[in-house]
């Protein structure tokens, strides 16, 4: 069984844009996937589909196990446990630690006070952050920021990370930092879906590439070229 | 839910309060505002009620009989009144008693009617008083229609005029009331609403990783419940101290039959706990209002 599985599917905003025109793709459980395209190509779409953040206007998504289409608004939280979303912007809250903002994402499933405790220091110290569990986020540089966000994103021990553009705002050292992490994450056996405009690695950390132009799949190899000149 | 949860809840509800100090004092003034008016309308309407329960609780239809009937047929009227199922209690009172009656109520004057006591020129009466005050004018005209009744009198005309004035003043009442609560309630969703913009963020985050609504929806109903309660402390504590002054100075220099104010106690427990529950519920309805539109999945 597929971990991610689209066919046929159509996104059309209400506002008329077709940001996805005809998608049919699938996703090995294990698997690291980098999506590339030019800026508006659909990148951002494809992935908030994932997550159901957007619904697809026609065609089926499969995640996980879960039909998306038949899942019910009020089933949707309990669906996002099984994967952890990571953004270009970090979305941490500015007034909690680096150690609440971990420990949110299970609090907020009530988890076990212990239990929290000892499964945020696990993350921290993956994400090398242990000696930073008490400052706040604006105490700390921008990979560090994301590396909270991504040990919030994995805390909770999801089947897939999905992530849109997390080293959008890294300069290129940092982004390798990043991605030691996401590949570490990878090798423990999460699946990764992440939407970048990073050539530099995609080129030199070698995965299955899925290109986007309008919304549709032009190009899906294992262990591909970034490509485009953008 | 589990005790942890609800702890948490209540953390996260009185820490949004403090952090958002302003807000917090704004809602809480628009309560305070809107209670202190409600409570007092609350208390006027209340008493006049009473006043009014009072003078009609009085009203009673007194049933003039025919000097023609006889021992029997009044026995009769007295028992086809007392099954009219809206009739309470049916006293009859003879004319030599109306007599006396009349010449006490009328102290000096009332020495020329003695002259009557020879040759009495009233009528035999039944006094009767019906279970609810609003049956007396339906009851004392089925009453007039009985043989051997000269004339039913109730204060015709007065009795209408005053439960007419008795639901109009109540009618306002309701509507102003209302009228305020809805504006408190509109200043609070709006007030809460300015906080929870910034909490966007936060919302949004609780949703990715993977908060049911009610989870989220917890802290503000909470939150809300909070500021309504902190709203309602001042009226009430204003409204005990000012009534229970008003009552001890005004209740003893009453002197007018059916006017008395409703007792310190039970009276302002009751309203003390209105009050309390009106807040309570005008500021979770706000709270839940504003935090709605950032719960559609
Ligand atoms: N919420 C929305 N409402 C309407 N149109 C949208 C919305 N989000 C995206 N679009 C449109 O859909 C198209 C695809 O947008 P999308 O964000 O998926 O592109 P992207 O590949 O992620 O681009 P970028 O590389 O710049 O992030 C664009 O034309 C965009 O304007
Ligand atoms: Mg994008």
């Amino acid at each position: 069984m597929f971990m991610i599985e689209m066919s046929e599917v159509y996104k059309t905003y209400p506002n008329g844009v077709s940001a996805i025109n005809g998608i049919s793709v699938k996703i090995n459980k294990g698997e690291f996937v980098y999506v590339v395209g030019p800026s508006g190509a659909g990148k951002s779409t494809f992935i908030k589909m994932m997550y159901r953040e957007e619904k697809p206007t026609k065609g089926s998504i499969t995640v996980n196990g879960i039909q998306l289409s038949k899942l019910r608004n009020t089933k949707v939280p309990i669906f996002r446990r099984n994967l952890g979303v990571v953004f270009q912007d970090f979305k941490l809250l500015p007034t909690l630690t680096v150690y609440e903002n971990v420990a949110f994402a299970m609090e907020v499933i009530e988890e076990h006070p212990k239990q929290i405790k000892k499964r945020v220091m696990e993350v921290l110290d993956l994400v090398g952050l242990k000696h930073k569990a008490r400052m706040v986020p604006t105490e700390l540089s921008g990979g560090e920021q994301q590396r909270v966000s991504i040990a919030r994103s994995i805390v909770n021990s999801p089947q897939v990370v999905i992530a849109d553009e997390p080293t959008g705002n890294l300069d290129p050292e940092t982004s390798w930092e990043i991605m030691n992490i996401l590949e570490e994450i990878n090798n423990r056996g999460t699946t990764i879906v992440m939407a970048t405009h990073n050539r530099d690695i995609v080129n030199n950390l070698k995965r299955r590439v899925i290109a986007i132009d309008n919304g549709k799949i032009v190009r899906d190899e294992q262990r591909g070229e970034y490509g485009y000149e953008y | 839910m589990s005790i942890r949860t609800v702890g948490r809840h209540f953390r996260e509800s009185g820490k949004s309060l403090t952090r958002n100090g302003w807000m917090t004092f704004a809602s809480v003034s628009a309560v305070t505002v809107t209670l202190l008016l409600v409570g007092v309308f609350f208390v006027i309407m209340m008493n006049l009620n009473h006043i009014a329960e009072n003078i009609q609780k009085d009203v009673e239809i007194r049933v003039h009989l025919d000097p023609a009937a006889d021992d029997h047929n009044k026995d009769l009227i007295g028992k086809k009144i007392e099954q009219i199922s809206a009739v309470d209690t049916v006293a009859f009172s003879p004319k030599e008693k109306e007599l006396t009656n009349l010449i006490d109520e009328m102290g000096e004057d009332g020495k020329t009617f003695e002259l009557f006591e020879q040759d009495n020129p009233l009528n035999d009466v039944y006094v009767v008083k019906t279970k609810k005050p609003t049956d007396v004018v339906k009851t004392a005209k089925q009453i007039e229609k009985f043989q051997y009744v000269q004339s039913v009198k109730y204060g015709q005309g007065y009795v209408e005029k005053m439960f007419d004035v008795v639901n109009v003043a109540r009618n306002i009442g309701i509507v102003l009331i209302l009228g305020l609560l809805f504006t408190a309630m509109f200043l609070i969703s709006n007030t809460i609403k300015i906080t929870i913009v910034a909490r966007r963020r936060e919302i949004e985050i609780m949703r990715l990783v993977g908060a049911t609504n009610s989870f989220i929806r917890w802290p503000f109903f909470l939150e809300g419940a909070w500021l309504g309660i902190l709203g309602s402390i001042l009226p009430i504590a204003f409204i005990a101290v000012a009534y229970s002054y008003i009552y001890d100075f005004a209740s003893p220099r009453i002197k007018i039959k059916f006017v008395e104010l409703l007792h310190f106690n039970p009276f302002i427990w009751q309203i003390s706990l209105i009050l309390l529950l009106i807040g309570a519920v005008i500021g979770v309805w706000g709270s839940l209002m504003s935090v709605r539109k950032f719960l559609k999945v």
